[in-house]
């Protein structure tokens, strides 16, 4: 074993530090970084301690959040006075306070991602699979339409949907955050479509099936990934998303968590924060176990890899 | 190539749902704001909407609450995005190559956890840290330096509410591009005795260029319209001390009924962020659509 690897030279980046270990020329076990030149003692120590400091930051704006949810009575200190309950998660777990705006964001971010990702696929198809100089143009303008400020035409589009009295409308927030949503996950969703091989279409189209068939007895199997990434980005996106229910919807009773947590803030923020802090987490909670099980899934930056190709 | 089977109208009809939605609730408003941008149009619910020509942009021009806000934004971007987020996350990146599996999963899980966290609680979680009482101060009361953050020094405060939220993006972005980078090079520069700064400045920047310049606009992008975690933070606050353009902007048409007002400032947001996503569609290669 440690022979063939000897004489094959540089092992593979993804080879196991054992399978290594066997190479008759030794060679670093790690990829050089830059600002850690390897094996020296103050320089990795630095880059230690750099990256504890790092964690520590980034770390520590969570700890009110964590500690004043589970302290009754708690404020805006992070002070830890050893009495622990659930009672906030209690006071804040009734259908006013949590149920019903977290329906209302489930009903907002589902029906948003829902018609992203029909629409989507739809229009990525022709995009993907006929290269045309109008397809060129149109991605050209589905990336430029990525780049564009949407909350800086909240103004605007609350004139317009006060005109068309469609203001206080949840079917009208849907189509709106969809159609804001729908350049980026064009994008996504033809750089998905474009890893299924033609070929395996080829042969259904010369079966007699259809584009439509094809679409969705071939190609749409083979993209579950690819459907799961999109559903998922839009989703965790448009749930977090403040201001544009902010402005369109006014009816409490249909305002999603992103807003009512902003107005429980605002109004009983300063006599309960544990309540808000627990509020917090449990509106935080499904994005996080979303995300964190799509990176499961596949691999850490995978989500990005469609968006950025620099 | 690719042999076309579906007829023509299929592949047109694909678009159509796409279309439809993009045309009605995306270009729509679009055509709209540049229309209302010339208008009177108020919250106050009077039928009359007179064309004022481009009296909102001589209102614009003189006022100078409009330009302290564009400067504000300015430096919000700057600050949070170009300097903040995108070289911390490179840093990041940077640091984490070749560490351990569990190095990497400590730093980059807080740094992504940042991110993952909706926008109003990423501003609570900083309006409690940089509280008066909150835990910064806690910690720098040993040394005498704490203070109501959120009052003295708001825009600072803001600034890195949003790095703390933002990083991750740039850092996801570099840790693919410096995978990209061939070892052998820095092997080579190193055994020619290059210093980690000379490998980092000569090799891995050049080689990453594009990486980092589609960064740098797709966060300036984001960074520029940013509204929930300002003003939940701050509400442009103290004063207009933090009143960036997008809080200004729905300020004067929320709470003074100036939507006209409003919508012609939205309008030069979109010019400006209409330029800098002109200039990112530009980097990316015909060949790569």
């Amino acid at each position: 074993m440690s022979e063939t690897i000897a004489q094959r030279g540089a092992p593979p980046p993804g080879t196991p530090p054992q399978a290594r270990a066997g190479a008759r020329r030794p060679r670093r076990t790690r990829p050089t970084a830059d600002l850690t030149a390897p094996g020296r003692g103050p320089t990795r120590i630095a880059v230690w301690i750099a990256l504890l400091a790092i964690a520590i930051a980034f770390f520590l704006p969570f700890l009110w959040l964590l500690v004043a949810s589970i302290q009754p009575g708690a404020a805006l200190s992070a002070r830890i006075n050893w009495t622990f309950s659930f009672r906030n998660f209690a006071d804040v777990l009734n259908a006013e306070t949590v149920y019903r705006p977290m329906l209302n964001s489930l009903i907002i971010s589902g029906g948003t991602a829902l018609i992203t990702v029909l629409a989507a696929t739809f229009a990525a198809y022709p995009l993907s699979r006929y290269h045309s100089r109008f397809g060129r143009i149109l991605m050209y303008g589905i990336l430029f339409a990525t780049g564009l400020p949407i909350t800086a035409i909240m103004v605007p589009v609350y004139t317009m949907y006060s005109r068309f009295n469609l203001t206080d409308s949840v079917p009208a927030l849907i189509l709106f955050m969809a159609a804001s949503s729908l350049p980026f996950a064009i994008w996504m969703m033809k750089n998905f479509m474009d890893g299924v091989p033609v070929e395996l279409e080829e042969a259904a189209w010369t079966d007699g099936a259809g584009w439509l068939q094809s679409l969705r007895r071939i190609i749409l199997p083979l993209m579950v990934p690819g459907l799961t990434v999109v559903f998922v980005f839009t989703f965790v996106l448009q749930w977090g998303n403040f201001f544009v229910p902010f402005i369109l919807l006014q009816a409490p009773e249909s305002q999603p968590a992103s807003v009512t947590i902003y107005t429980f803030f605002s109004t009983y923020g300063q006599v309960a924060y544990g309540q808000l802090a627990a509020f917090a987490i449990l509106y935080t909670a499904p994005v996080v176990l979303m995300y964190s099980g799509l990176s499961r899934v596949f691999s850490g930056a995978f989500s990005l890899t469609g968006a950025v190709k620099g | 190539m690719t042999t076309a089977t579906a007829p023509r109208a299929a592949r047109i009809g694909a678009f159509v749902p796409a279309l439809l939605l993009l045309g009605v609730f995306f270009a729509g408003p679009l055509v709209w704001s540049v229309y209302s941008a010339f208008t009177d149009v108020a919250l106050t619910g009077s039928a009359s909407v007179d064309f004022v020509g481009v009296d909102n942009f001589t209102t614009m021009w003189k006022d100078a609450q409009f330009w302290n806000s564009l400067w504000l934004t300015l430096i919000f971007v700057v600050g949070s995005a170009v300097i903040g987020q995108n070289t911390l996350g490179l840093l990041i990146a940077l640091l984490l190559r070749g560490r351990g599996k569990a190095a990497r999963a400590l730093v980059s899980g807080l740094v992504i956890a940042a991110w993952t966290v909706p926008e109003t609680v990423a501003a609570f979680c900083w309006y409690s840290y940089l509280h008066r009482d909150g835990t910064l101060n806690g910690i720098l009361g040993w040394f005498g330096l704490s203070q109501n953050w959120l009052y003295t020094a708001p825009m600072l405060a803001v600034i890195l509410a949003n790095v703390w939220r933002g990083t991750a993006f740039s850092m996801l972005v570099y840790q693919a591009a410096l995978n990209d980078v061939p070892p052998d090079l820095h092997e080579a520069a190193a055994v020619d005795g290059a210093s980690a700064w000379q490998r980092l400045r000569r090799i891995t920047l050049p080689l990453i260029r594009r990486s980092i310049v589609s960064n740098l606009m797709l966060i300036t992008l984001q960074t520029l319209a940013s509204f929930g975690l300002i003003y939940v933070m701050t509400k442009g606050g103290p004063g207009n001390k933090s009143s960036t353009t997008p809080i200004y902007m729905y300020q004067e048409s929320f709470q003074f009924y100036k939507l006209g007002y409003g919508t012609a400032m939205a309008l030069v947001l979109l010019v400006i962020g209409a330029i800098f996503s002109l200039i990112y569609v530009r980097l990316i290669k015909v060949d790569d659509l």
